[in-house]
């Protein structure tokens, strides 16, 4: 065990983990931000990116001691009461999601894609999200969702 | 503003829960004092189990309770009931539960599985269909006549067969003399994951008197509960089963999986709570999968290209249960000549069993398989006799006068396939294939594939809605069919705001699923989901709206004759400023003096399938779709003529739809069915060690396509009303996907001559036929 020191979306916490303990599972179990899944426990899909220290991670496996003193990000601090997130809204709008179970990891990626480079082309949000694995809308709908964002916040201009 | 709502892009239900993170899976769910399964798989594929030790697992702290397969006497399935719930005497593949643990944790649970000791004698296993088949084969089952099964499947006694369908029409020897050409192939495709992002999962609690409730993430709750009563011996009205939001399915969660495991592991668990949920692992190993397939075509054929003859043997690698794969045997039989019309057909379509993880639905349920074979079957007929293959399908498919290999007639409500087939070799420019402005050594291919597909289910499937009003006049529509990212729920609110005249926003589609309180579907599969709830719901709304009619006759002292229903009102025909709004009637109807009327409202509406009938055992003859949706798909390829790399430039896929009812949402369906049948095209399929062991079970072996794979696609919607379909509509969620592999090694077939036969198309397999086409 080992105490560690998280900001989750603004807010401080400090908790005691196990030294095999994975962020994701420290996330969800412990802080209950269950937004971000499992989706294969072995980095491959994307399920449960977060954004630590402004870089989308896949928490699946990074140990929750390497993320001490980290700042993360997950989708609950995406959205405010009723106010979403310009990414939000576009998901919405272009209908990127289906089932849902990918949505907060694909908008985690394309976040932290659009925190970086507000004007993407296709292929640098195709590079940013080729590690979230939807199995529902073929990524069309994504992809457009990504561009219409970056159009919002005034990028592609 | 109502005449807009029907084709209208209405936002999709619930998009706000999903992209807020705030949706609840199962995946998500605790409950008050619940403990975690993990299981003990088998590591042979087939094995008799001499022992099984599990003393130290059960002094283990923390673990309460360790199942084997002796504890547990009953056998779980829906239409061919062979299913155990832990393996019993012996294990058909690699990966079978063999003993369950419930702990108090998921790491307690996990070295409980490690203390448990299982001694093996290794059988001889069977892994390849053709030799299944062989009279000398390992048996799979034994006894399987005595299997209990829905009255249309025949076992075969002391065969790995668990079920054979047969299709006569016409007389094929005949057929075959008039042929000028007799053209033979053999085709082959893996086993392939659903790949759900959302693995399975379940909670089940055991409640005194023999009661059960349970949250998993199903496809379809009625066939849960009422697997789960069959095979427990327990009554239906003692279950209660809730489905929240579902991470995808694909026909992966329809049936029942573990579902009888959790619930027995809380009964011998003093009635805690049981939660199991795959690692992705196990998903590979442990959960049922789409069927292999290897088929043989034989077709006769005229020298102006009228085919005149098919002999089709299919052998499906059902792997060790056939409780799904007896059905996709036989509905995808009855599809079995393709989308075409061919006078003189023998079809045998036979269930076998092998030592593999077994075969269950999947998007398309066996319409893909068949067509990879069919639709290249298709194009290397028509090289043969030198023929485009535009051509040769627009002479040989079905059209209005046809008459399918089960007997059914082609009429006027039917869709035209025709039509598909034009629009996408329109939209490719199908006829202009040259490769001058290739660099060189590339070489262009385009390709064609034709597909269609009915529902496959019972012959009398039926469902059912509930409607009923909220104090403010906004409505909630309850239904059994889950919505696991269709968009089913949007399309019906909309049919519900059309039917009663009033805004979308006022209707609430009812988001968790629940048996208790919500009336009957039978699954939520086939694409007949809008078709049929759909129907249900308007005659619910006919229901409701009779009886706001009814009720507001009164005040407005009119007859229910003279009413009409707009904006929200029940009004006077010719005098509409004369009217009762939905908030005055919704909770009975208020006389200013105080007195009530009417009461608070509720409807009803349901549906069963019309017109089905079973197949004849002998012929195959009878009526078993209830609509037929086509479609087709062009694809442009760019090949290296050296290496057999290839990209694919771009798909065009259409489809007759009947009639749209939201179009982002039909678009979404083509999108996403399409990259996943472009997955299975060129780089999904289960791969398997001598031995039986699977070799692709992680993401890193078992790659699905991402967002850097897709190729450019073109949807086409096609709209020739399905009279019985709701405003004309018809399913198209499955279709997408069928087809496309096919579409994609006709268009590589076109570019460098190579005749693939073997799925998946990659190049490794590409760069051998070259070799072997330069060595001729």
């Amino acid at each position: 065990m080992k105490t560690i020191n998280l900001t989750v979306n603004g807010r401080d916490f400090q908790l005691d983990v196990k030294d095999n303990e994975i962020l994701l599972d420290t996330l969800r179990k412990k802080l209950n931000f269950t937004g971000a899944k499992e989706g294969c426990g072995e980095g491959e899909c994307g399920a449960c990116t977060v954004i630590m220290d402004g870089r989308a991670v896949t928490s699946c496996i990074i140990l929750s001691v390497e993320a001490d003193g980290s700042e993360l990000e997950t989708i609950e601090g995406q959205s405010i009461g009723e106010e979403i997130s310009v990414i939000q809204e576009a998901f919405i709008e272009e209908n990127a999601i289906q089932c849902g179970f990918c949505t907060p990891g694909m908008v985690m990626s394309a976040k932290a894609l659009l925190d970086r480079n507000p004007n993407p082309s296709d292929e640098d949000i195709d590079l940013a999200l080729s590690g979230n694995i939807c199995r529902c809308t073929g990524y069309y709908s994504i992809r457009d969702a990504v561009k219409r964002a970056a159009e919002k916040k005034g990028g592609n201009k | 503003m109502t005449e807009e709502m029907i084709g209208k892009s209405v936002k999709r239900i619930k998009a706000l829960e999903k992209v807020t993170g705030n949706a609840t899976f199962v995946h998500d769910m605790e409950v008050q004092g619940m403990l975690y399964a993990k299981m003990k798989l088998s590591p042979h594929a087939h094995a008799k189990i001499v022992n099984i030790d599990t003393s130290k697992a059960e002094r283990l702290p923390g673990v309460w309770s360790v199942l084997t397969g002796k504890d547990l006497p009953y056998k779980v399935g829906l239409y061919l009931v062979d299913k155990d719930i832990l393996a019993v005497n012996k294990v058909r593949y690699q990966g079978e539960p063999v003993v369950a643990v419930a702990a108090e944790s998921e790491e307690i649970a996990e070295k409980a599985i490690e203390l448990i000791e299982v001694e093996y004698e290794k059988l001889d296993a069977v892994l390849d269909v053709r030799d299944a088949v062989k009279e000398d084969a390992p048996l799979v089952h034994e006894n399987i006549e005595e299997l209990e099964s829905a009255p249309v499947f025949f076992p075969k006694a002391g065969t790995n067969i668990a079920h054979h369908t047969k299709i006569r029409k016409g007389d094929v020897d005949k057929g075959f003399e008039e042929a000028d050409y007799i053209i033979e192939n053999e085709f082959d495709l893996p086993m392939v994951d659903h790949t759900a992002m959302e693995t399975h999962t379940s909670i089940g609690q055991w409640k005194p008197g023999k009661k059960v409730k349970l949250w998993t993430s199903a496809q379809s709750p009625f066939a849960v509960r009422n697997l789960l009563a069959n095979g427990l011996h327990l009554n239906h009205e003692d279950i209660e089963v809730t489905v929240p939001y579902v991470g995808g399915g694909f026909g992966g969660k329809a049936g029942i999986h573990f579902e009888p495991l959790v619930t027995c592991l809380s009964r011998a668990s003093q009635g805690r709570p049981v939660k199991i949920t795959m690692s992705r692992m196990e998903e590979f190993n442990s959960v049922p999968v789409r069927q292999g397939l290897f088929s043989r075509l034989k077709t006769g054929v005229t020298k102006d290209g009228k085919i005149v003859a098919q002999e089709t043997e299919f052998l499906w690698d059902s792997g060790a249960n056939a409780d799904y794969g007896v059905n996709v045997t036989r509905a995808a039989a009855t599809a079995g000549a393709g989308p075409y019309e061919i006078d003189n057909v023998k079809l045998d379509s036979k269930t076998v069993y092998t030592n593999k993880i077994f075969g269950t639905a999947y998007r398309g349920f066996g319409h893909l398989e068949i067509l990879w074979a069919i639709e290249r079957q298709m194009d290397l007929v028509a090289e043969e006799i030198g023929m485009s293959p535009y051509d040769f399908r627009m002479k040989n498919a079905l059209r209005r006068g046809s008459v399918t290999i089960t007997g059914e007639h082609i009429g006027e409500s039917h869709g035209k396939i025709t039509e598909c087939l034009e629009a996408v070799a329109k939209e490719i420019d199908f006829d202009n294939r040259s490769s001058e402005d290739l660099e060189k050594g590339k070489k262009r291919g385009k390709g064609i594939a034709l597909l269609h597909k009915a529902p496959a289910m019972p012959t009398n499937t039926g469902t059912a809605a509930f409607l009923k009003f909220n104090e403010n006049g906004s409505v909630n529509l309850t239904l059994s069919l889950v919505d696991y990212g269709q968009g089913t729920y949007t399309a019906l609110a909309q049919i519900v705001a059309d039917q009663l005249k009033m805004p979308v926003e006022k209707v609430n589609v009812v988001f968790e699923q629940n048996t208790d309180t919500q009336p009957y579907d039978w699954q939520t599969v086939a694409s007949k989901g809008l078709f049929m709830s759909g129907n249900a719901t308007i005659k619910a709304c006919q229901d409701m709206a009779q009886q706001l009619k009814e009720v507001a006759a009164q005040p407005l002292r009119a007859s229910v004759e003279d009413l009409i229903i707009e904006d929200e009102k029940v009004k006077i025909r010719h005098h509409k400023d004369q009217y009762v709004t939905f908030k005055e009637l919704a909770m009975g109807y208020t006389y200013p003096n105080g007195n009530g009327i009417g009461g608070p409202l509720v409807a009803r509406g349901n549906y069963i399938a019309q017109g089905l009938s079973n197949i004849d055992p002998e012929t195959g003859q009878g009526h078993p779709a209830l609509d037929w949706t086509y479609g087709a798909h062009a694809v442009e390829v760019i090949v290296d003529e050296e290496t057999g790399e290839f990209e694919v430039k771009r798909i065009a896929s259409a489809f007759d739809v009947g009639k749209v009812i939201n179009e982002s949402n039909v678009i979404g369906q083509i999108q996403g069915g399409v990259i996943q049948g472009y997955g299975s095209a060129v780089m999904e399929g289960y791969q398997f060690s001598d031995d039986g062991r699977l070799l692709t079970n992680s993401f890193t072996d078992y790659k699905v396509p991402s967002i850097a794979d897709i190729p450019e696609l073109t949807p086409i919607i096609i709209e020739n009303a399905q009279e019985d379909g709701p405003y004309g509509a018809r399913g198209v969620a499955e279709h997408p996907m069928i087809s496309i592999p096919p579409a994609v090694a006709n268009a590589v077939q076109d570019a460098i001559g190579v005749q693939l036969k073997e799925m998946p198309v990659i190049p490794e397999k590409l760069y051998e036929l070259i070799e072997e086409k330069k060595n001729r």
